[in-house]
């Protein structure tokens, strides 16, 4: 029983990494009504320029509002520079738009900054978080952050006049435009936050996988998975969506036998798709119905 | 309808509807293009060839996702894994059992058909990004499945396996490249008429029907979760043959050869080439195989980024593909005629 709830607490400390990529994820779905396949690469070139103002001397947490200043701005220039053309264009194309995004921003990365693996300061410490030996400060803090932001983001989209104008261009962008909002800034605005969230990510990430051209690979496809399983139309679904993807792929580790490293990402994929052969829109989705 | 349900309006479609006319060339160009196709081989070397050849395979390959996703209107990463299937169908029978690498073909198409059926079964309750996860866990898994250790004794784990390259039969005067460059050829061809054919036909209506619309398709008779898995079947078969003649141009099949990265290689030939063209799977293909060579003699360090910038260009400048070049094109002969 002592293994088992260790395996769960591991597996909620790896599931806020997953957490915060997924709600990124869901983020910018919302607004577009696409999944980024770049997102993770955003994530990274964000986490290296707050790496880069750090070793020029600044303090984490100057680096840490500057960088989401920046990839809030670098957000929305990329949406009104790459993808408001592409906006009429098939959605296949713009998902190869994606993976175009994805090998430029990570080959560029490659170069500015190598590939050589960098450590990545914490701001929580690594101390045994309440004397646990599994889960440390810096966990506890990331899930901290990560409950935080649901709730910002919970807020915002609520409360505040500008959420529920992109909530309407992203459910119904005609009408929306018929009262008066403009869906296009909406868009760009999405993107601006879904990359800013993902800075938070990669910053919060960096300390764990250390920093390098290739860190987000794993993480976000662990991401997605989590993102679809809670349902793409709900934010907190995606948050609960990465602490479950975090506790099954400890849990598959620990008790099917013969599954050592390779086979956990496949097993908890395989699980992840027998949940939603049963409930297709994910755990929390809203179930959409279509006007023939 | 409970409160949580919400209804759309019929938006833009995932996949746009291409009329099955639209789908292939006319009979003059298929000529002129089978001519240079089959001549172009006399006059190059043998690397050319080579390198012909596999734009033919990775064609098929193209092709198979065109049918599945430009016809049926599924979405599928998971191409790498059936292609996985049938590189490792051939060479195990060819390397264990001595089975002549000809005969290996129809038989890794039907195993590929078989697992694509199988598969496409319990995806039929998944749809857009749902379906794009779930092949995407299918292409992660395969390289590892390859791997495990009783398997070993057959798909040589990690190392893969070795595969004879065939000489010209009859004693033909021909290197062996040049051979294997002329069977792909009709392979090729055998399965781009019979694919052509498909779609003109009463299944190939009915991957349409589904396509465009399901729901109104159901209501008219056709059979979905029939024909979706056929669709699937189908498209895994073509890619295990593509596999298959793979293995045997390559002359080696490893597990890490068919990561994910080759599924999204075939995706972005399909968007290139134009979803639903069927001819547009080999431009596509040669977009796949050619543009990442060109960005590395580009810039050998920043190779990944000219390969972006150059998928950017082409998507800006025709985001439907080749097609899209194709149909101007005739419209300007057509201009050009009235005239």
């Amino acid at each position: 029983m002592e293994l088992f709830t260790n395996q769960v607490l591991a597996g909620i400390a790896t599931g806020a990494i997953y957490a915060c990529m997924a709600l990124a994820v869901v983020m910018i779905y919302q607004a577009i009504d696409h999944l980024n396949f770049a997102q993770g690469e955003m994530a990274m070139f964000s986490t290296f320029i707050s790496w880069q103002l750090m070793q020029w001397g600044l303090s984490y947490w100057a680096a840490f509002i500057i960088t989401l200043a920046f990839s809030f701005v670098a957000g929305i220039a990329i949406e009104r520079i790459l993808f408001k053309p592409l906006a009429k264009a098939p959605v296949l194309t713009n998902v190869a738009g994606f993976i175009a995004l994805f090998a430029i921003i990570n080959s560029s990365a490659g170069l500015i900054w190598d590939f050589t693996i960098k450590q990545y300061p914490t701001p929580f410490g690594s101390s045994p978080f309440l004397g646990s030996q599994l889960i440390s400060t810096h966990q506890a803090g990331m899930i901290g952050v990560t409950v935080l932001l649901l709730l910002g983001l919970y807020f915002f989209f609520q409360y505040t006049r500008i959420g529920l104008a992109m909530r309407a261009a992203a459910s119904v962008p005609e009408s929306a435009r018929l009262v008066g909002i403009n869906t296009s800034w909406m868009i760009a605005l999405g993107w601006g936050m879904a990359t800013a969230i993902g800075s938070i990510a990669g910053m919060l990430i960096a300390p764990v996988v250390f920093l390098e051209p290739n860190m987000m690979g794993g993480v976000l496809i662990y991401g997605f998975a989590a993102a679809v399983l809670g349902g793409l139309s709900s934010p907190f679904g995606a948050v609960v969506g990465g602490f479950l993807v975090g506790i099954f792929e400890n849990l598959a580790g620990t008790y099917i036998p013969g599954v050592g490293n390779e086979l956990k990402l496949p097993i908890a994929l395989a699980l992840i798709i027998s949940v939603l052969v049963v409930k297709p829109a994910g755990l929390f989705g809203r179930h959409i119905v279509k006007r023939v | 309808m409970s409160a949580a349900e919400e209804v759309v309006a019929e938006g833009h479609e995932a996949v746009e509807a291409v009329p099955k006319r639209a789908m292939t060339l006319g009979t003059g160009t298929s000529l002129l293009v089978l001519a240079v196709l089959l001549l172009v081989p006399v006059f190059v070397k043998n690397f050319i060839i080579f390198q012909m050849t596999m734009l033919l395979i990775y064609g098929l390959a193209v092709l198979a996702l065109n049918i599945l996703t430009g016809g049926s209107g599924q979405f599928s990463l998971g191409q790498s894994a059936f292609y996985a299937v049938g590189a490792y169908t051939s060479a195990v029978l060819m390397e264990y059992f001595n089975v002549n690498y000809a005969l290996t073909i129809p038989i890794s198409a039907t195993v590929c058909f078989g697992f694509g059926y199988l598969f496409g079964k319990p995806a039929l309750r998944l749809s857009g990004v749902y379906l794009a996860l779930a092949t995407f866990a299918l292409a992660t898994a395969m390289p590892q499945l390859l791997k495990l250790n009783f398997l070993e004794h057959w798909t040589g784990g990690v190392q893969g396996l070795v595969v004879t390259k065939p000489d010209a039969p009859f004693g033909l005067p021909m290197s062996q490249d040049m051979w294997l460059y002329y069977f792909t050829l009709i392979v090729t061809l055998a399965i781009y008429i019979f694919s052509v054919n498909l779609l003109r036909s009463r299944s190939g209506r009915a991957f349409m029907a589904i396509r465009d619309n399901e729901i109104a398709a159901s209501s008219m008779g056709v059979n979905v979760a029939l024909y979706k898995t056929l669709a699937f079947g189908v498209s895994a078969g073509i890619t295990g043959v593509a596999g298959s003649l793979g293995a045997i141009a390559v002359q080696f099949v490893a597990p890490d050869s068919y990561t994910i990265t080759l599924a999204i290689s075939l995706f972005l030939g399909m968007v290139v080439g134009g979803v639903g063209w069927l001819p547009g799977s080999f431009v596509g293909a040669a977009f796949i195989i050619f543009v990442p060579n060109m960005a590395e003699s580009i810039s050998k360090g920043l190779s990944g980024a000219v390969f972006g910038v150059l998928l950017f260009l082409v998507i800006y400048l025709v985001p439907h593909g080749a097609r899209q070049i194709a149909i101007m094109g005739q419209q300007f002969a057509a201009k050009l005629r009235r005239n």
